[in-house]
């Protein structure tokens, strides 16, 4: 059996958003830049991916700027917001402990610029405290980023609280959305969110495009210099093709979401009961408060990066935030801000379904896990040391 | 291109001398699990010669692999000659380790010497 189950690390490409994609590329090749009929008849591909995109987060077709995906769209807000509040002579900025690395790295940036960065911590569950975070609001903070879905372990974050906190303390609000959006319903405006950013190919769409929402009125700070698209916000020729496929996969996604959603959840509890019965385990993240397809156990006594290749080898896809997968010295930030130790950080496993998944699949990945499991515990020297009482569990 | 070698993969599926000695003349343990890798190497000695050995290990698939190497290496060699084996050996059998796996296979390098080291001290115990 063959199972993509890392979908949160990007998803396969729709038949939709690729044939929009081909149909792009072989018809519509003029540069929208170009006054002719060619490159109008692109830039009108461009429009209406920007309309139908602007639509479904119920924003203003002008305050889409499309990028070349996530972390270019992260970078840009945190850099233009990070501008506005140093005119102003507002130099705090109040994120959290679970971001991803583009809004992390960027942030350090700003450090070494002269900014002041507050990271809130996360409950043990991966949900941060609106209250906590009310609280860390100051005089001189200019921005609140917070990301709308963890990566990692897939918990909701209580975007829609924060943003009303924001607008009411008069701070600019950012929400790094890339693992929601066409997964569940945003709203730029009921969500009092001034600026987002998202990536195509989390669903379902191609990679190398994405877009930012930034509110009306909100200056942007260029990255790119060069030629006036995008309002001059984004040089560089559009790509067209890409941009089309994202529009058409999130209109695609958005159709289909509630019904993703209904078919998804009870595949996931079932597979969170399933794994929950292997001993020494448990589960990151909140219960409820997770996206319908999200799944992250740690294992004590075996390390993450051997699972995945002996999942691998039974035709299983999957990720994990042991430091061993990414030539890293330390575990998963995100798992370690929940307060899993190194020693069981290591040892992390993440699922995230595609739409498609099914029943049949859980059962086998359900199974698939816990042979592997009690495969590399077999020959675990820290295992060995937990049975044998010389050391204690921590799970 | 697959992230390791046809031989680590072997290795890493199907380990050589996996398991612990009972009654082992010297074992070493190196690593720890903040790290994410941890090795224990179990030595059977007779006439200075390593008449087995046996390896448990916490760690990616390169540590495991290279722990299994290193066993094979070692096995029905004098003491003297398998305390010299080096990281690099174990590297080059295996046909190379990516870059940042390079330390799995020098904590297999430690966990000989540092089982070496304990079956010497006991003797030196026992001298006393």
């Amino acid at each position: 059996m063959k199972i993509y189950a890392d979908n949160a690390a990007t998803t396969k490409i729709s038949d939709t958003a690729l044939n929009t994609m081909l149909d792009c590329i072989k018809n519509f090749y003029g540069n929208p830049s170009s006054l002719y009929t060619i490159g109008q008849k692109a830039k009108e591909k461009l429009e209406e991916a920007r309309l139908s995109i602007a639509e479904i987060i119920n924003a203003h077709p002008s305050e889409i700027i499309f990028t070349s995906g996530g972390s270019e769209a992260d970078n840009q807000a945190l850099l233009s917001a990070a501008e506005i509040g140093k005119a102003k002579g507002k130099t705090h900025i109040i994120s959290t402990a679970i971001e991803h690395h583009a809004i992390l790295h960027t942030l350090k940036r700003l450090e070494k610029n002269g900014f002041t960065v507050t990271l809130l911590p996360v409950k043990e569950n991966g949900i941060v405290d609106a209250d906590e975070l009310r609280a860390a609001i100051r005089e001189d903070t200019c921005l609140v980023t917070v990301m709308a879905v963890n990566n990692e372990i897939g918990t909701i974050q209580p975007i829609k609280e924060i943003g009303e906190i924001c607008r009411e303390k008069g701070v600019l609000f950012h929400t790094d959305a890339v693992q929601a959006v066409g997964h569940m319903p945003i709203d730029v405006k009921a969500m009092n969110i001034d600026m987002l950013s998202a990536s195509a190919h989390k669903f379902n769409g191609p990679k190398g495009a994405g877009f930012m929402y930034a509110r009306k009125g909100i200056r942007l700070t260029n990255l790119i210099e060069g030629g006036a698209q995008e309002k001059g916000k984004r040089a560089g020729t559009e790509n067209v093709a890409g941009i089309a496929a994202m529009a058409a996969a999130l209109k695609e996604s958005v159709e289909n979401m509630q019904a993703v959603n209904e078919r998804l959840t009870p595949i996931r509890d079932y597979i969170i009961k399933g794994l929950k019965e292997i001993p020494h385990c448990a589960l990151n993240g909140d219960e409820r408060e997770r996206m319908c397809n999200s799944i992250s156990f740690c294992f004590e006594g075996i390390e993450g990066e051997s699972l995945l290749i002996l999942l691998d080898q039974k035709g299983i896809s999957a990720s994990s935030g042991s430091a061993c997968t990414s030539g890293a010295l330390d575990p998963s930030h995100v798992l370690l801000a929940i307060g899993r130790v190194h020693d069981v950080a290591h040892g992390s496993l993440r699922i995230s379904l595609g739409a498609d998944a099914t029943m049949e699949e859980a059962d086998y990945i359900i199974k698939s896990v816990k042979e592997v499991v009690e495969y590399l515990r077999g020959f675990s020297p820290v295992w060995r040391d937990l049975t044998s009482g010389k050391k204690e569990f921590i799970l | 291109m697959a992230l390791y070698s046809d031989k680590v993969m072997d290795h890493f599926l199907n380990p050589r001398n996996v398991g612990i000695i009972e009654d082992a003349d010297g074992v070493g343990e190196v690593g720890n699990a903040k790290c994410g890798d941890i090795m224990k190497m179990y030595l059977k000695i007779e006439d200075d010669i390593i008449k087995d050995v046996k390896f448990e290990t916490f760690g990616c698939a390169s540590a495991i692999a290279s722990s299994s190497m290193a066993t094979e290496m070692i096995k029905g060699q004098p003491l003297e000659q398998a305390d010299q084996l080096t990281n690099k050996a174990v590297a080059e059998a295996l046909d190379g380790l990516p870059g940042y796996k390079m330390h799995c296979s020098v904590l297999a390098q430690e966990a000989i010497h540092e089982a070496i080291k304990n079956y010497e001290e006991k003797g030196e115990n026992k001298n006393e």
